[in-house]
Formats: C-alpha cells, sequence, structure tokens
C-alpha cells in the first residue's frame, strides 16, 4: 500500500538558498518533487486533487516565509517538515469540514510543527486583511499603492501613468492614499 | 500635513535605499532625538513590510498556480491514488471473462431449455386433461353431409364429454372449465340416460372450474342431495373414490390422496392415485363418509396413478365468486351428508342420479 515517491531530489541546502535568492527554478523543482507526496497524502485521506494543491501550496508559503525571516534552522529533512505541515493543515481542514480519518495513511515521518502553524496562521489572517484593505481602498489609490510599494516603481514612472502634473502632486495623492490604507489594515 | 508628507516620503526613501550617506546618518540621528519621528517610522515600516510580504505572498502563489498547471495531475494522481478494495479490482480484472462466461452460461442454459421443450411445456403435455372426445375429431365431410340431411336419428352425440356432479338440487351442475371450454352449447345426461340443455353461467378457467345451469324445462329438479363439499384440506392416504363418464357408463374408480399438491407443487389441486380416464374430468372426489373433496381434472402422462384434482375448497371460492343476483334460482349449497356410514355400493347408488355426463356440441 505505501508506494515510495522516487525522483531526483534537490539537495535540502540547494532549496534553501534558492529560496532566499528567488530562484524560480528552485520553486519548480521543490513542487515537482514534493507535490506527489501531498497528493498521495491528501488522496488517501479523504481528499481531492484541489485540496492538496491548497495545501501544499500553504505549506510552501509556510516554508518560504520561515526561511525569509532567517529563523530556519534545518534540524530535520525539508521532506519531513513539508509533510509534517501539509498533514496538520490537512487533518485540520477535515476537522473543519467536520469529516473524520479514523486512521490516518502516513506516507512519511513527520514532526510537531504547532509553532509553525500559529505564525502562519496569524499572517495568514493579515494577509487576509490587506487583501480586503486594498480592495476597499479602491482606484487609484490601490494601483498607485501596488505600484510603489509592491512594484517598487519610482514615483516618477506612477507621475507618468497617471498624468500627475507634477512629482508633488503624486505625494499628495500617495500620501493620502497611505493614510487611508493604514486605517483599513489597522482598524480591521 | 505638509510635514508629513515630506516625512513620509523620507522614510520610504530610507526604506528603499535611496538616500545618500549624509542623509542617512541625519535620518538616524532624528531617530535617536525625536521619539515621535521615530514612531512613525517604525509605523511605517511595519505597513510597508505587511504590504511587502502580502506582494511576495501573491507573487509565490502565482508562480505556483503557472508550475501546478504545467503538472501532469492526472498521471500521478494514478501513481498515487489510494489503490481500490480487493473485490473491485478483481472486478475490474475479470470483468470481461465474467461477462463472456455468464453468456456462455446463459446461452447454454436457454440453448439446453429450448431444445428439451421447456418453454412450449404447458400443463397439457405432462398432464393430459381427461375430456373424453367422443366422436373423434374425424368428422369427415360425408358426415357433415350426412348430418345435414334431415333425419330422424339420434341427436349429434356430441364432440367431446366430461362429467359433472350437481351442485344443488335445483340444477347446477360443476365441472371442468377444460371439458366445456369453446363449446357451442352443453347438454348433461344422467345415469338414465336423460339428456337436458344446459348453459353456462360461471367459469374460472385459474382453477379450471365451470358452473353449469340446467335450463331444459323437462328438467324437474333433484331430490336432496347426499353429499357435502369438504372445506378443510384433506390429508395425504384418505381413502377416495370417484365416478365419471370415460365411456357411456358411470364407472367407478377408488383410489387414495398421494400428494396435498398437484402438478409441478400446484396448491390448487392434489395429486390422487386412482384409475382415471378421458372422460372423468369434472366428476366428484369423495372421501369415504361421502364428502367431496375435489374434482378430478387431469393426470400426468408418463407416470402412473398420478391423477389431479382440484380441491374442495377452490370450489366453494367459485360458488362464492358468482354473483348471486345474476342467478335466476338460488344456488344452494347442500349441509347435510347422507352418504356417511353407508357402504360403498349404497353410497354409490345414491350418487348416480347426481353425476352427469357433460355432453359439448
Amino acid at each position: 500500500m505505501k508506494k515510495e515517491i522516487k525522483s531526483s531530489v534537490p539537495a535540502d541546502s540547494e532549496i534553501i538558498l534558492g529560496i532566499l535568492n528567488d530562484s524560480k527554478e528552485i520553486l519548480n523543482r521543490l513542487y515537482v518533487t514534493y507535490f506527489p507526496m501531498v497528493l498521495q497524502l491528501v488522496l488517501n485521506n479523504n481528499g481531492n486533487e484541489d485540496d492538496a494543491k491548497d495545501i501544499f501550496q500553504e505549506s510552501v508559503i509556510i516554508l518560504y516565509n520561515k526561511v525569509k525571516t532567517g529563523n530556519f534552522e534545518l534540524n530535520s529533512k525539508l521532506k519531513t517538515f513539508i509533510y509534517s505541515i501539509c498533514r496538520r493543515l490537512w487533518l485540520k481542514r477535515l476537522n473543519a469540514q467536520s469529516k473524520t480519518v479514523r486512521n490516518v495513511q502516513d506516507f512519511s515521518d513527520f514532526l510537531p510543527v504547532e509553532d509553525d502553524l500559529e505564525r502562519h496562521e496569524e499572517k495568514d489572517r493579515q494577509f487576509a486583511i490587506m487583501e480586503s484593505a486594498l480592495l476597499q481602498l479602491g482606484e487609484p489609490c490601490k494601483t498607485i499603492i501596488e505600484d510603489y510599494y509592491m512594484q517598487n516603481k519610482s514615483m516618477q514612472e506612477i507621475c507618468e501613468k497617471f498624468g500627475y502634473t507634477n512629482a508633488d502632486n503624486a505625494k499628495t495623492q500617495k500620501y493620502k492614499c497611505l493614510q487611508r490604507l493604514k486605517k483599513l489594515f489597522f482598524q480591521a | 500635513m505638509k510635514s508629513d508628507i515630506e516625512i513620509i516620503n523620507q522614510i520610504d526613501a530610507y526604506l528603499r535605499g535611496e538616500l545618500s550617506d549624509a542623509e542617512i546618518s541625519e535620518f538616524e540621528q532624528k531617530r535617536l532625538n525625536d521619539a515621535a519621528f521615530d514612531l512613525k517610522v517604525v509605523e511605517h515600516s511595519n505597513l510597508v513590510s505587511h504590504l511587502s510580504e502580502y506582494s511576495e505572498t501573491l507573487k509565490l502563489k502565482s508562480d505556483m498556480n503557472i508550475i501546478h498547471e504545467s503538472l501532469d495531475i492526472y498521471a500521478l494522481k494514478n501513481e498515487v491514488a489510494p489503490e481500490a478494495p480487493i473485490y473491485i479490482r478483481l472486478w475490474k480484472k475479470y470483468r470481461i471473462n465474467t461477462a463472456i462466461a455468464a453468456t456462455v452460461a446463459l446461452i447454454a442454459v436457454s440453448g439446453t431449455l429450448l431444445s428439451t421443450g421447456f418453454f412450449s411445456k404447458s400443463i397439457s403435455t405432462n398432464v393430459s386433461l381427461l375430456r373424453r372426445e367422443i366422436n373423434s375429431i374425424k368428422k369427415s365431410q360425408n358426415d357433415l353431409i350426412k348430418n345435414i340431411k334431415p333425419s330422424k336419428g339420434p341427436a349429434n352425440p356430441g364432440e367431446f364429454g366430461g362429467t359433472g356432479f350437481a351442485l344443488s338440487s335445483n340444477g347446477y351442475v360443476v365441472t371442468n372449465y377444460h371439458v366445456i371450454k369453446g363449446a357451442d352449447s352443453l347438454y348433461v345426461q344422467n345415469s338414465e340416460g336423460e339428456a337436458f340443455k344446459a348453459k353456462m353461467i360461471y367459469i374460472d378457467p385459474a382453477y379450471d372450474l365451470a358452473v353449469l345451469q340446467i335450463v331444459d324445462p323437462s328438467f324437474e329438479g333433484l331430490a336432496a342431495l347426499p353429499y357435502t363439499f369438504k372445506k378443510s384440506a384433506s390429508d395425504v392416504g384418505e381413502d377416495v373414490f370417484t365416478i365419471g363418464f370415460p365411456r357411456d357408463d358411470q364407472v367407478y374408480g377408488k383410489g387414495y390422496v398421494s400428494s396435498k399438491n398437484g402438478y409441478a407443487g400446484d396448491t390448487v389441486a392434489y395429486q390422487v392415485s386412482i384409475p382415471v380416464n378421458p372422460g372423468n374430468s369434472g366428476g366428484p372426489l369423495l372421501d369415504m363418509r361421502g364428502n367431496v373433496i375435489g374434482i378430478i381434472n387431469g393426470k400426468q402422462t408418463q407416470v402412473d396413478g398420478a391423477a389431479f384434482a382440484i380441491k374442495s375448497t377452490y370450489i366453494l371460492k367459485s360458488i362464492e365468486a358468482i354473483p348471486q343476483d345474476s342467478l335466476e334460482e338460488k344456488l344452494v349449497l347442500s349441509k347435510k351428508n347422507s352418504l356417511s356410514g353407508l357402504s360403498r355400493k349404497d353410497q354409490f347408488k345414491k350418487l348416480e342420479p347426481f353425476i352427469y355426463m357433460v355432453k359439448v356440441y
């Protein structure tokens, strides 16, 4: 019943380095290498491939956050880490759907990852708040904020894009938008 | 307001690393000296970090979706999907074989049944119904011509015949449905040789029963019936006898109930071991005390001593089913049995007038 999934596995340190460098190549290899494992876990425990996709992507986000904040210590195999996260996430989701799995079919060792999940939930919450705050902000504020703070465009570019006559107008506009965003984000 | 915008711009520039070294040191100096300014810096950089985290997550998600779409999920799924339970796997593996085997079996069974004539077999193949073909079917053209000629000879002796017996003294007679089936006209003839015209008033093909009424003006009614109808089932081994018209005279036959069910488990009939012949159909089957327990209706061919008689309870059922309003005279069954205790020959003598030959034209 338990099939081991074999493929050329990139070295864990290679992946960590790739995450720090925002390497798309590494993300791709990470995905291709570990997604089947999660798919197997979810399919064998009352889920479908869409569930597996959600769960796995969430676990990658957790991994990225953890690595980028610099508090990632590789004290287990990366595979085990991802598997543990996904297992916990999936059981939680099953619980939320009030489905139960009497005996979880496991395909790998796993670790307790409650701390990571707690941190992730907090981040997830902030993500959702930011999403809704930006939505409520409306145009052109949303685009200005996104362009400046997310795309890292210069004020000059934004000026041209929105046809402001001088950079000061654009700066004033950006300031107003930012104040509104601050209000929306921190009040939520 | 103006200063606020400037401050924010300054912080943005600082966070983006757009300031010169001199400006940075001035900026940091200001943070150390001015707590309100420092708070603003912290507040703003907090928001900016949230924004950049948000954007990074968004980007990561979209990157992953692109990768996900490039995967062959179907193949992966097949590789890792839970194995189906063993019976489903076996079914998948062998369903073609099973289908072929089932087809072969079906063809073999139905072929065998067809070739042995199972489907065409009705009760008449193994059970011959005991009506008598009086004249045979061989009425040739000549006969017809001869009969057409006005002649004062005896009436046409009838094509078929069977036996019937009185249900009541006012002229109701019961016989088998198969005896009178397809009849143009019906006559009943008693042991004296007197024939009376009768008409069919009720048929029950399911139980192979028919009730006739003598409508002949010369019929004067009968004495009280000496027999009754048994309402309960008879036991196997009970001695029984019958009287019928396998030929033109009444013939007595004696036997016993040999099985409580009839041909092929037919619960409507008994199996009786009794000598019966064509013409006995419709004859009463009586027990030793003179109760009618059935009506002879057939026998199994190729088997010795297996005759069948419809149970008396079904006769009673059929009679009950006759709408009494449609009858010209009331059909009242006799409740008094005057046969019990008599010797067989006395019983026969008493029964004689109540048993008729049914002639069918």
